[in-house]
C-alpha cells in the first residue's frame, strides 16, 4: 500500500511541477554544474522559482528534454551545437545557428564570455624558461616531452591535423591516461599535454595555455540553450549573463567548485555572494538520495510484484505461451540498462522523469518474480496437486489455499533477489537525472574523486544489504510456519 | 453404484487403459489389484475427474461425470493417496477442515464432526494442531483419512493406503481401517498391488495386467479358477507365509 502512495507521488510530482516553476539541467561534469546554478540563482534573482535538475547526462539526453519540456534551460557550447545537435555540414555563425534552433522551439543566449576548447597547457615555469607563449612557439622546441590524451591523439580536430597546421615535428609524443598526464605534467616528466581550456587542473597546478594563434581548435563558446515559449523576463536574465565570464573566471569557478565540491559555492561566488548549498549537510544530503532510492526501488518492486506473480503463474503451466513470458523476461535482462534507458528516453510518455527509471526498474525487476514463481509452483508434487483437486476445490482456490502458499519461500526470494538487483541498479536512474544514491557515484566518476563516489557507493552496499535483512524477516511473516520447520 | 462403461485412456499412443467395462456396488469394499503399472491407479483417477477418459462414460449413483458436474462429484468423494497428500503449510487441523470452511459449513456441527473422526481413527486431539512434518507417517495417514471422511462421502477411493508405511504401523492401521470401513457402510474402491491386503479388505477384487481387467471375483475364485496363466503366476507370486 505503500509502495502505490510513493508511485502516485512520484507521478503527481512529475505531472505537476512544470507548468509554473523553471526547470534547469545540466550536463555531467563540473563545469555544467557550476553554470547550471548561475543559471537558477540569476533566475531566481529575477524572481521566479527554479529547480537545478544537475548532471542529467550527456549532450543527446539534454537536448531531447529540453525539446520534451522537461527543463527549459541547460548550458551549452557552440562547438557542440554545430557538431552534435545540428550537425550541419558548413560552418555557421551565430545567426545562422539561431535560424535553425528556432525551428526546434530553441533560443539560445549570446555568449558567456569564455571558450571552452582544447588547448595544449605547459607549467609555468618551463614555460617562461623557453619564452613560450602560443602554439607556434613550439616549432622553436621540437625536442619537447609531449603526453597527449588518448584521445586528442586520435580526434579529427586532434594533434594530427594540428601538426600539419603549425608546421610542428615534434620528436617525442606519446599517449596516455588523461589525468595521468596532468600529474606527470605537474612533475615535469612531460612539457606539455593537452586540455580544455577552462579546466579546474590548470589553475590548481598553475599551467599556462599556450595561445592557439592560427585559430586551429573550433569555437566551443559557452551559451544558454532555453525554450523559446519561456517567459520573457527569464530570457532577459539569462541575457545579462552574456560576456560576462572569461576563461580565468571558469576556471577560477571550476577550481573552486572541485575543492568544495559545492556548486552552489562556486556559483555563488559568481555572483560575489556566499551561498549556502542545500547539500551542504552530508547527513541530511545522504539521507536524502537514500529516501529517494527507496522510492525508486519500492515503486518499482510494487509493479514488479503485482505483474511478475501473475505472469509467473500463468508461466507455470506448459506451452508457447509460458515459453514466450520466460524468454522474453530474460532477453529484457540482457540488456545493459545504460541501453534501456537511452531506448525509453526518446518515448513519448517516458523522457527525462522518474516514470522512465522506474518502469526501467520494474523491467529488471521482473525476471526473478516471474521465474520464482513458476518454479515454485511446478515444483509442487503432482500427489498434493491431485490431492487439492479431488478434495473439490475450485481451480482458484486450489491456487490461493493451497499452490501460492506452498510456493510462497521461492516467490519470495524471487522478490527479494528482484529488491537487490533493484538497489544496485537504481543507481543508474541518476544517469537520467532522477536523482538516488547514483547521483554521487556518477559526478564522484566525474569529478574522479573517490570521496564523493563512497557517498553514494557506501549507503547503496548498506541498503542492499538492509534489503536483504528486511526480506529473511518478511519470511516469518509471509511463509507460512508448517514450511518452516525442519522434520 | 460406481459404473465405468467402455472406459479407456490413452496418453499419446501409449495405451494406459484398454476399453473396460467396471460396476462397484454400493456398500462394498471392492480392491483393485495388479502388478505396477497395470491400469488401476488410472481407474481411481478417472473417477475423480483428474484424468478424463479417451472414450466411454463413468457414472456414479447414476449421474455421469463431466466437467460441469465434477466439482459437485469430487465432494461427495473421499480420496486417500499412498503419501497422504497433505498439504505442508497447513495444520492437521486445517487440512480436515480447509474443504468444510471454504464451504462456509456451520462451525458447530463441523467441530462435532471432527471430534468424531479423531475418535474413529484413534488420532490424539492435540496432534491437530501439529503440521505435516511433525507427524509420523501412520498419523498422517490418518489425518489424509479424517480429511477424506469430513464432508461425510457417500465413496471412498484410496490408493495404496499403506504403501509408505514400515510393516508394524501398516498392520495396525489395517486392523483400524477394516474397522472403519464396517461401521462406515460405504462404498469404497481402493487400489493395491498387496494380494493379503486385498483379500483382507475385499468383498470383491479386480486383477488387473497392462491396462485389461483379467479377471474378478473373490480370492477363492482367483485361486480355484485362474482365468489365465498370469493369474496363476500373480497369486503364486504372492505366496503368504503359510505356503513357505
Amino acid at each position: 500500500m505503500k509502495s502505490l502512495a510513493i508511485l502516485f507521488a512520484i507521478f503527481a510530482f512529475c505531472s505537476v511541477g512544470q507548468s509554473k516553476q523553471i526547470i534547469v539541467g545540466s550536463k555531467r561534469f563540473t563545469e555544467s554544474y557550476v553554470l547550471g546554478e548561475i543559471a537558477r540563482i540569476a533566475l531566481q534573482k529575477a524572481g521566479f522559482t527554479v529547480v537545478h535538475k544537475q548532471g542529467m547526462g550527456g549532450t543527446i539526453i539534454l537536448w531531447q528534454a529540453l525539446r520534451g519540456a522537461d527543463i527549459q534551460v541547460y548550458p551549452e557550447y557552440t562547438g557542440t551545437i554545430a557538431e552534435e545537435i545540428l550537425k550541419t555540414k558548413q560552418p555557421l555563425n551565430t545567426d545562422g545557428m539561431r535560424a535553425l534552433l528556432r525551428q526546434d522551439g530553441v533560443g539560445m543566449t549570446g555568449d558567456l564570455g569564455f571558450n571552452n576548447t582544447y588547448a595544449l597547457v605547459m607549467r609555468r615555469d618551463r614555460a617562461d624558461k623557453l619564452g613560450m607563449r602560443k602554439i607556434s612557439d613550439l616549432r622553436n622546441h621540437p625536442d619537447l616531452n609531449i603526453g597527449l590524451s588518448l584521445e586528442f591523439l586520435d580526434r579529427r580536430d586532434g594533434w594530427a591535423p594540428l601538426s600539419t597546421r603549425y608546421g610542428l615535428q615534434m620528436q617525442n609524443v606519446r599517449g596516455m591516461d588523461h589525468a595521468l598526464a596532468y600529474a606527470a605534467l605537474a612533475v615535469g616528466s612531460i612539457d606539455l599535454t593537452d586540455a580544455y581550456s577552462t579546466d579546474a587542473k590548470i589553475e590548481e597546478n598553475n599551467f599556462v595555455v599556450l595561445d592557439d594563434d592560427l585559430h586551429f581548435f573550433p569555437q566551443y563558446q559557452a551559451v544558454f540553450l532555453y525554450r523559446l515559449d519561456m517567459d520573457n523576463h527569464a530570457v532577459a536574465a539569462l541575457e545579462n549573463l552574456t560576456g560576462t565570464i572569461d576563461e580565468a573566471r571558469m576556471r577560477h569557478l571550476n577550481s573552486e567548485a572541485e575543492r568544495t565540491k559545492d556548486y552552489t559555492y562556486a556559483a555563488g561566488l559568481y555572483f560575489g555572494q556566499k551561498y549556502v548549498s542545500r547539500s551542504n549537510n552530508l547527513v541530511e544530503k545522504i539521507g536524502r538520495l537514500t529516501l529517494r532510492h527507496l522510492e525508486l526501488v519500492g515503486a518499482s518492486l510494487f509493479l514488479g510484484i503485482i505483474a511478475g506473480i501473475p505472469l509467473g503463474i500463468r508461466a507455470s503451466r506448459p506451452g508457447p505461451v509460458s515459453n514466450f513470458i520466460l524468454s522474453t523476461t530474460s532477453v529484457i535482462q540482457t540488456i545493459p540498462s545504460l541501453a534501456l534507458l537511452a531506448l525509453l528516453v526518446p518515448l513519448p510518455f517516458f523522457g527525462i522523469s522518474s516514470v522512465t527509471a522506474i518502469f526501467a526498474l520494474f523491467l529488471y525487476s521482473l525476471l526473478p518474480i516471474v521465474r520464482n514463481t513458476a518454479a515454485g509452483l511446478q515444483e509442487i508434487p503432482t500427489a498434493v496437486r491431485e490431492s487439492a483437486a479431488a478434495l473439490g476445490l475450485e481451480p482458484q482456490a486450489q491456487l490461493w489455499k493451497v499452490f501460492l502458499p506452498l510456493a510462497s519461500r521461492t516467490i519470495l526470494a524471487g522478490v527479494k533477489t528482484s529488491a537487490i538487483i533493484d538497489v544496485g541498479t537504481a543507481t543508474l536512474a541518476a544517469l537520467i537525472g532522477v536523482g538516488g544514491l547514483g547521483e554521487p557515484i556518477i559526478s564522484g566518476l566525474n569529478l574522479n574523486d573517490t570521496g564523493t563516489i563512497l557517498q553514494g557507493a557506501i549507503p547503496a552496499a548498506l541498503l542492499a544489504l538492509l534489503v536483504q535483512f528486511f526480506f529473511d524477516g518478511l519470511d516469518r511473516v509471509f511463509v507460512p510456519k508448517g514450511l518452516r520447520l525442519k522434520q | 453404484m460406481i459404473k465405468l462403461r467402455s472406459v479407456s485412456k490413452t496418453f499419446g499412443t501409449t495405451v494406459v487403459l484398454h476399453e473396460t467395462n467396471l460396476d462397484v456396488p454400493t456398500g462394498d469394499t471392492t480392491v483393485l489389484i495388479g502388478p505396477s503399472g497395470c491400469g488401476k491407479s488410472t481407474i481411481l483417477k478417472l473417477i475423480m475427474g483428474l484424468l478424463v477418459p479417451t472414450a466411454g462414460s463413468i457414472e456414479i449413483d447414476g449421474e455421469q461425470v463431466t466437467q460441469a458436474n465434477i466439482l459437485h462429484l469430487r465432494r461427495r468423494i473421499g480420496y486417500v493417496i499412498q503419501e497422504g497428500g497433505l498439504f505442508a503449510h497447513l495444520t492437521a487441523r486445517q487440512n480436515i477442515l480447509l474443504m468444510a470452511k471454504h464451504l462456509k459449513e456451520p462451525v458447530e456441527p463441523m467441530e462435532t464432526r471432527l471430534l468424531e473422526l479423531c475418535e474413529l481413527t484413534h488420532f490424539p486431539e492435540d496432534g491437530l494442531r501439529r503440521y505435516p512434518v511433525e507427524l509420523s507417517g501412520g498419523q498422517r495417514q490418518r489425518v489424509s483419512l479424517m480429511r477424506a471422511l469430513m464432508l461425510k462421502p457417500s465413496v471412498l477411493l484410496l490408493d495404496e493406503p499403506f504403501g509408505a508405511l514400515d510393516p508394524m504401523v501398516r498392520a495396525r492401521l489395517q486392523d483400524e481401517l477394516k474397522e472403519i470401513f464396517k461401521r462406515l457402510q460405504q462404498t469404497i474402491v481402493m487400489v493395491t498391488h498387496d494380494m493379503a491386503e486385498a483379500a483382507f479388505f475385499a468383498d470383491g477384487m479386480v486383477l488387473l495386467n497392462e491396462g485389461r481387467i483379467v479377471q474378478s471375483g473373490t480370492l477363492d475364485d482367483l485361486r480355484t479358477t485362474p482365468a489365465s496363466e498370469f493369474v496363476r503366476d500373480f497369486l503364486h507370486a504372492q505366496r503368504g507365509l503359510a505356503e513357505i
